[in-house]
């Protein structure tokens, strides 16, 4: 009898009726439809960065590369301001993100305990600044005034804590770490710093991971502060030296030269455009995967209160 | 009798809430350590602009003492510039046709398709989808904006596309009509699938035991999707519409002044960066705060209505 249940119930899941089948006919074709929309263009990048200019220019490259050159990778490197930027980028982001981490799991595992004295008082205290703000001149004034302008430091410093992820760690500890097992370790005389290091970092991984490729994203990506508080161009992030290669050359080209002459250098230039685009995003690409199951860890709303 | 006693029991509560509250402090005092560096931080890098706000009511210069009472105080003499700058309503409109286009684009999307991916039978399907999603997510507005110029420049990929199919090319950078969609579109493209996570999660949430009972009753595909996964993500919705539209004016800078043409200023300067270039570039401090602050107040403004609504319409709000 159990059997015969079971293959009812199985017919039921199996027999789409017509109206379902065309849902997901129709849903398959969409998510196929905007995969090939957000892949295509990446993968253009990929086959244009060692395609012959030529040919992208005269519209031949589509699917394939074409007369394949590392002339673009060849420039680039030539670049002396393409190294310093990387590895200053690589300082600031693996810096920056051991100084966010420690803003923010621990603040993360405070919130979480329903003990913490003047809990919602800092709750408000943090909560208030992620809708309301300075703006950007104060903000400037007291970079400037801590003596953080043209100081690589500020790299570092600048952006030390995003409030929305620590309520991400909160509801993280909140959901996953049992209040029993934090007893049990105080029963058994762990203190709340050996606690915190011995029981709840080691079930914090999942988190911990997630909270490494946010900010280490953000810092690898950012470019905004770096434009208004450093000068000299020994401190460059990769980000800015990025800038000066696909944006910048791309407004100030459209102005002056003859006709030939101009396009001779864009194709020259979007060769270089394309294999920089392909260096600065290899090392996102070798982390993204490895974090990419730990996604969900970090996606809990309701976690203001 | 037992009432009584009661009663006695919530006095002596009442009588021993203090000394219980410094107990607790005394008890878990510790704990405040762990938050403490967070705490300061907070305060230097988020209050202490805050309170930087007073020079919009100053013509102030760098140097000055902002809180001295000798500073050259003006009132809203910042503000009243803003609203007699000849940019003022152009400016306004481009923020808020920014904004307002890209969440009707950009609200509904992730909801789609977090709603999408979630009804597929193949679990491994709808995971590589997600993989795929939220890959352009992880890209730098630098290299975005430097894809855009690449692809929708005078001799880029569609152009090249373009006439490849009998039409002739144009830049689209040099069309002030173009600025929008080329930005709106490249906004969704990185981010459709990163913002559908969030429903994703709350979908997951969902007891496979109602859809079950669905089936069996001849509920179709559509119809389970309207009735059972759509109410279960409906809190998580008014959660990211409120704090949606508390973000409608802060349209961010950094894209927008990377894409920034001598061709598209018109539509293409929005309060951020019009901040950023008579502030940081012009060096008026005073009245570049003022509009700053104006962006911010609006924005406060409308998180409170869109909280208060939220929460009289659907029961949920962020506070």
């Amino acid at each position: 009898m159990v059997e015969a249940v079971k293959m009812r119930k199985r017919r039921h899941w199996r027999k789409d009726t017509i109206g379902d089948r065309i849902y997901y006919i129709f849903t398959w074709f969409i998510l196929i439809l905007l995969a090939a929309i957000v892949i295509y263009p990446l993968y253009f990048i990929v086959i244009a960065s060692i395609s012959n200019p030529d040919a992208i220019f005269n519209g031949e490259v589509y699917f394939y590369p074409l007369k394949i050159t590392f002339d673009g990778y060849k420039r680039l490197f030539d670049e002396p301001l393409i190294w310093s930027g990387y590895l200053n980028t690589i300082i600031y982001t693996v810096f920056g993100t051991a100084f966010n981490l420690l803003l923010t799991i621990p603040a993360g595992w405070a919130l979480s305990r329903k003990n913490l004295p003047f809990r919602r008082v800092i709750t408000w205290f943090m909560v208030i600044t992620m809708f309301f703000g300075g703006g950007l001149i104060p903000y400037y004034l007291l970079v400037a005034k801590l003596n953080l302008v043209d100081n690589p430091l500020s790299m570092i410093i600048l952006g030390g804590v995003s409030v929305w992820n620590v309520f991400v760690v909160k509801s993280y500890f909140t959901e996953n770490i049992p209040s029993e097992l934090l007893e049990a370790a105080q029963i058994d005389g762990c203190g709340e710093f050996r606690s915190f290091w011995h029981v709840v970092l080691p079930l914090a991984k999942p988190i911990i991971a997630v909270m490494v490729l946010f900010y280490a994203v953000g810092h690898w990506n950012s470019y905004f502060d770096a434009l208004i508080f450093l000068s000299d161009e020994k401190y460059f992030p990769l980000q800015l030296v990025l800038r000066d290669i696909l944006i910048t050359a791309e407004v100030t080209s459209q102005s002056g030269g003859s006709a030939e002459t101009i396009i001779e250098q864009a194709k020259i230039a979007n060769q270089i455009k394309y294999s920089s685009i392909i260096v600065s995003s290899i090392p996102i690409l070798v982390f993204y995967p490895l974090v990419q199951k730990f996604f969900k860890a970090g996606f809990l709303v309701g976690s203001f209160k | 009798m037992n009432s009584a006693h009661l009663l006695e029991d919530n006095t002596s509560k009442e009588q021993l809430k203090p000394r219980k509250k410094q107990s607790n402090f005394r008890k878990n005092w510790k704990l405040l350590i762990f938050i403490i560096p967070t705490i300061v931080y907070i305060f230097i890098f988020a209050y202490l602009p805050m309170y930087g706000v007073v020079i919009a009511f100053q013509d102030f210069a760098p140097g000055d003492d902002m809180l001295s009472l000798n500073a050259n105080w003006v009132g809203f003499a910042n503000f009243t510039r803003f609203f007699n700058e000849f940019r003022f309503k152009q400016l306004i409109v481009n923020t808020f046709m920014l904004s307002i286009l890209g969440f009707i684009v950009g609200f509904p999307l992730p909801i789609i398709v977090a709603l999408l991916l979630n009804s597929l039978k193949s679990k491994k399907a709808s995971n590589i989808f997600q993989r795929i999603f939220y890959a352009p997510h992880f890209i730098s507005v630098v290299v975005m904006a430097g894809m855009l110029y690449l692809f929708f420049g005078e001799y880029g990929l569609v152009n090249n596309i373009v006439r490849a199919l009998g039409g002739s090319g144009t830049s689209y950078f040099l069309k002030a009509s173009m600025f929008r969609p080329l930005f709106i579109f490249s906004g969704n493209w990185q981010d459709f699938g990163w913002s559908s996570i969030i429903y994703l999660a709350a979908l997951a949430g969902v007891d496979p035991h109602l859809h079950e009972a669905a089936i069996v009753d001849g509920a179709s595909r559509v119809r389970r999707i309207w009735s059972i996964d759509l109410p279960a993500i409906l809190p998580t919705v008014a959660v990211m519409l409120i704090l949606s539209i508390g973000n409608l004016m802060s349209v961010g800078h950094e894209k927008v002044l990377l894409m920034q043409t001598g061709a598209n200023i018109s539509v293409s300067e929005i309060i951020s960066t019009f901040v950023y270039k008579i502030g940081i570039g012009g060096g008026q401090y005073g009245y570049a705060t003022a509009i700053g602050l104006f962006n911010s107040v609006i924005n406060v403004v409308l998180l409170v209505i869109a909280n208060l609504s939220t929460r009289k319409l659907t029961g949920n709000s962020i506070w």
